[in-house]
């Protein structure tokens, strides 16, 4: 940190600044444009599984030819569920949930002046756009976007033949996540760095907040798998244009052999799960250290157990790298290595039980404040246990036969990492508003943003888990083929209702969001009455994060309620900041 | 321009939520969360969890007629369908008794002025309960359901199967009978060439006993015949890009992947004829007929399928075989009129 104060101009303050906090807004800024495109999209295709053939001019007027007559084409379908995928998983969950408060929240809570590269992160977040524009403009293409699903398995992402989204459109989402992985890794690679080399005085491993160790973990998870899903990318890329085979053997079509020889669509498979599974656990846990931060401040309680929690952090993270193949189980792999699988993907079970009773054990004997940040939260140990008990049968290599790419795992997976991250994201935005801007957002607004998601979000995915175990596969375009699916339309029906309620309250938040930046109330500086550093530093943002001297730190950051042996609160308040040092008589945790 | 107008009706929706509450001066200066909010949301969080129950209840009940019939088609189903129960009722316990918890206890400690939360930050014993209690209850289900999974993958022991091929292309399935000698002859996509759709090589000795179910002339195959109560081992290929062949009513799913042979096997126990008979079948399509008299469509009969559930194009939602189970010796009539491709060659 130079003394001198150079003039800052308005470019380098806002567009390319090299300011976490800075960098944190456009993260979220970008992730909550790309999370109305993905959610947007997702209104689209259940209108056209829950009426089929029917004709809406909303359709017809965003599609275009592939929406004529208000009917969308079966390519137009399927290209619309892979780019909501995408955007979902990488661009709102990982990039804007990761990326915002992973800026916001580690050199502030951990007591640092800033990142220990901002050049890095400022590439991190411009390579990140750069890949938000690419994905964006692979809409427009001629012959669509990607549509062989967000998990574009070769031959069919491989081949234009195949299907016309696997054309200009694949190349472009192949561009996309390349850009995206390089993204993902300088930001990661940076958290590390900052969170090892740049605590504060006093800030041991063990006393940082949770937050901090799961967006540490989680940095760790990118770094070892997200490179794995580059080569896998680039693998595709030459299969693609430069004629090589690894991931095509043997094939016929549009009438032709075609000269692939000797590769594997399975190797393509597990390249992409092993990144593909610890990815959903790069989505989940930056939201459940965030909820955990959250719950406790909320409860006036310590978070119980925050061994346990690191504990568990690290058991998940180290787990999600050995069960990638319970993707596979059904694809042919040796049915040896499914029960290896089993046998893995069951064990994480564990560690999430542990996080879940915890979680429950902290709610106990609380003085709950129930604003919106705390809703969201306790929505998401929600819909991460209903989601999460479903796992027991996926992840069940047996029971997977059956279930296997069936609307019961779009229901799975949406609950546990969909929902469940979203509702940690809100939670955190809420929560962590008036750092980011200085503001309050309005609270009235905040708990109808609740309801209406809460409320919608278990009736889309709770009655999806029933027609799954009716047999209906997904990414079908409609089930009429089948007469008998015939019966599950009027569920497709309240489903598709319930996410149109859904999809729409979240322009709720969308106006509380916006207007709060200018004309919200102006935030004190610890709102929440919290114990963490970031509530130290003053609300105006400035360049080092605090005036004079980095604050030391003496405590953990969960001394909520903590009482002297006179059974009397320390200090007389419910909370006690990690600066303030050890009191006579007083026992650290 | 009409995309604008939608958007344009979106933002309008936005302002007006922002305008409403404005107007109404909900706008309140409490920053963390008054009494009156905590005990409003408190007791609409006990409310949720009763939304949660109903709709538990009304899924599990609304579904009842929607689901697979219970009885499964198959004799290695019956494994699945077992362990499924016992996972399924451990899922719903744990789901309903959590769901409580985190509730009620949300409700029953909502905050209230002056009162002090109870300073609770570890529990050793706690913890150990917690860790072992679930690595006990797993560890039943990850042996129950490895046994499972061996008893369904293994086929080693199967005395004389019936060994069938089912090939998948872009957008429909083909089939191959082993024949006489129950060995399927060799085929390769480099051996495809007109009227040979499924590339089999016939140079080979075992492949002109096989009897084919072929597109021919432009027509689908129509049916796929299988024998109860005799092992069938399904040997799977796939002409272009992924496909999966899923069969619900037999517990059975496997890809269909180029460049290699896939294989899943059962036993079929049930005949399309007795399946037409079984209660859960019965009530099912008795609904759907209702359902289709209502929309003007033709009544269905209940038939076993074959669907593809692979992503594999446009069509792929239409990609489907009916699947007949017959008694043996009727199925052995039925194959002794397919035509060999000796004899179609």
């Amino acid at each position: 940190m130079s003394d001198h104060h150079h003039k800052e101009t308005y470019v380098t303050k806002y567009i390319f600044s090299q300011d976490h906090k800075m960098i944190a807004k456009q993260y979220l800024i970008t992730g909550i444009i790309m999370g109305v495109i993905g959610v947007f999209m997702s209104m689209l295709f259940r209108l056209q599984l829950s009426h089929p053939e029917q004709s809406f001019s909303i359709i017809e007027a965003f599609l275009g030819r592939a929406g004529e007559g208000g009917v969308m084409t079966p390519d137009m379908y399927l290209s619309l569920v892979t780019i909501h995928g995408t955007i979902m998983v990488f661009f709102v969950l990982t990039a804007g949930l990761s990326g915002t408060f992973s800026n916001l929240l580690i050199p502030l809570q951990i007591g640092a002046r800033d990142m220990a590269s901002g050049f890095l992160n400022m590439i991190s977040y411009w390579l990140f756009f750069l890949s938000s524009v690419v994905m964006v403009i692979s809409l427009f293409v001629e012959t669509g976007p990607a549509s062989a699903g967000w998990t574009i398995y070769p031959p069919l992402s491989a081949l234009p033949q195949a299907m016309s989204g696997s054309g200009l459109g694949m190349t472009l989402w192949l561009v996309s996540m390349a850009i995206f992985i390089a993204s993902s890794l300088m930001g990661a690679l940076n958290y590390i760095v900052t969170v090892l080399n740049l605590r504060t005085i006093g800030m041991k491993m063990t006393r940082l907040p949770l937050t901090i160790w799961a967006f540490f973990v989680t940095a760790i998870i990118g770094v070892v798998s997200f490179p794995v899903l580059l080569s896998a990318a680039l693998l595709l890329i030459f299969d693609r244009s430069f004629g090589t085979s690894f991931f095509l053997s043997d094939i016929f079509i549009s009438g032709e052999v075609l000269h692939y020889k000797g590769g594997s669509p399975i190797l393509f498979q597990h390249l992409f799960w092993f990144l593909g599974h610890p990815e959903v656990y790069i989505v989940i846990l930056p939201a459940l250290g965030i909820t955990s931060e959250i719950i406790a401040t909320n409860s006036r309680k310590p978070i119980f157990g925050y061994r346990a929690m690191i504990m568990s952090i690290i058991a998940i993270a180290f787990l999600s790298t050995i069960v990638w193949g319970h993707h596979m189980f059904v694809t042919g792999m040796n049915p040896f290595l499914g029960s290896v699988f089993t046998f893995t993907t069951l064990l994480i079970a564990i560690p999430s039980a542990v996080k879940g009773f915890n979680y429950i054990t902290t709610l106990w004997k609380g003085n709950l404040q129930l604003n919106p940040a705390m809703l969201f939260s306790i929505g998401l140990v929600s819909t991460f246990i209903t989601g999460g008990v479903t796992g027991l049968i996926l992840g069940d290599s047996a029971l997977d036969i059956n279930v296997h790419d069936t609307m019961f795992v779009v229901a799975h997976f949406h609950l546990v990492m969909g929902v469940s991250a979203i509702l940690g994201m809100f939670a955190g935005v809420y929560h962590w508003f008036p750092k980011l801007y200085g503001r309050m957002m309005n609270k009235d607004l905040g708990y109808l943003h609740f309801w209406f998601t809460a409320i919608s979000a278990y009736g889309v995915f709770f009655p999806m888990h029933f027609i799954g175990l009716a047999g209906l596969p997904r990414r079908y375009y409609n089930n009429t083929a089948f007469p008998i699916f015939d019966d599950l339309l009027h569920i497709n029906k309240v489903i598709t209702v319930f996410a149109l309620i859904g999809g729409l309250a979240q322009l709720i938040f969308l106006a509380n969001f916006f207007f709060s930046i200018y004309k919200g109330k102006k935030a004190s500086k610890n709102p929440w009455n919290s114990t963490t550093l970031e509530w130290t530093a003053p609300v105006e943002h400035m360049h080092g994060n605090w005036p004079g001297e980095i604050p030391a730190v003496h405590r953990w950051s969960y001394d909520y309620s903590k009482t002297d042996e006179n059974g009397e609160l320390w200090g007389g308040q419910d909370f006690t900041p990690q600066t303030v040092p050890i009191r006579e008589g007083e026992e650290e945790f | 321009m009409k995309a604008l107008f939608f958007t344009l009706i979106f933002v309008v929706i936005a302002v007006a939520c922002w305008q409403f509450v404005k107007l109404l001066g909900l706008t309140k200066g409490d920053q963390i969360a008054t009494e009156k909010e905590n005990n409003i949301n408190g007791w609409l969080m006990l409310g949720l969890l009763g939304f949660i129950y109903g709709l538990m209840i009304y899924s599990m009940y609304g579904a009842k007629d929607v689901l697979l019939p219970q009885l499964s088609a198959s004799a290695e189903g019956e494994h699945i369908d077992l362990l499924f129960k016992m996972t399924m009722t451990l899922v719903l316990v744990v789901q309903f008794v959590m769901q409580f918890f985190i509730f009620y206890f949300t409700f029953k400690y909502r905050g209230i002025k002056g009162r002090k939360a109870y300073f609770f930050a570890d529990s050793h014993k706690l913890e150990m309960i917690w860790t072992i209690t679930p690595a006990i209850v797993l560890a039943g289900l990850i042996i129950y359901g490895l046994w499972v999974w061996n008893e369904v993958m293994d086929t080693s022991d199967a005395e004389n199967p019936l060994i069938v091929e089912l090939y998948a292309k872009q957008f429909q399935w083909e089939a191959r009978y082993a024949g006489a000698d129950n060995e399927l002859g060799n085929a390769s996509v480099r051996m495809i060439e007109g009227t040979n759709t499924m590339g089999i090589d016939f140079s080979d000795k075992n492949a002109n006993d096989d009897i084919p179910l072929m597109v021919s002339e432009g027509k689908f195959v129509k049916e796929l015949h299988l024998p109860k109560g005799r092992k069938v081992i399904f040997k799977l290929r796939s002409q272009d890009v992924l496909h999966s062949a899923f069969m619900p009513h037999f517990r059975a799913q496997m890809n269909c992947v180029p460049g290699m042979v896939t294989q899943f096997a059962f036993t079929p126990s049930v005949t399309t004829a007795e399946m037409r008979l079984n209660k859960d079948t019965q009530a099912k399509f008795k609904h759907i007929n209702e359902l289709r008299e209502k929309e003007g469509k033709e009544a269905v009969e209940f038939d076993y399928l074959l669907l593809c559930n692979k992503i594999c194009g446009s069509s792929h939602y239409n990609m489907q075989l009916k699947i007949i189970v017959d008694e043996e010796a009727d199925f052995n009539k039925w194959l002794a009129g397919q035509k060999t491709f000796a004899q179609l060659n």
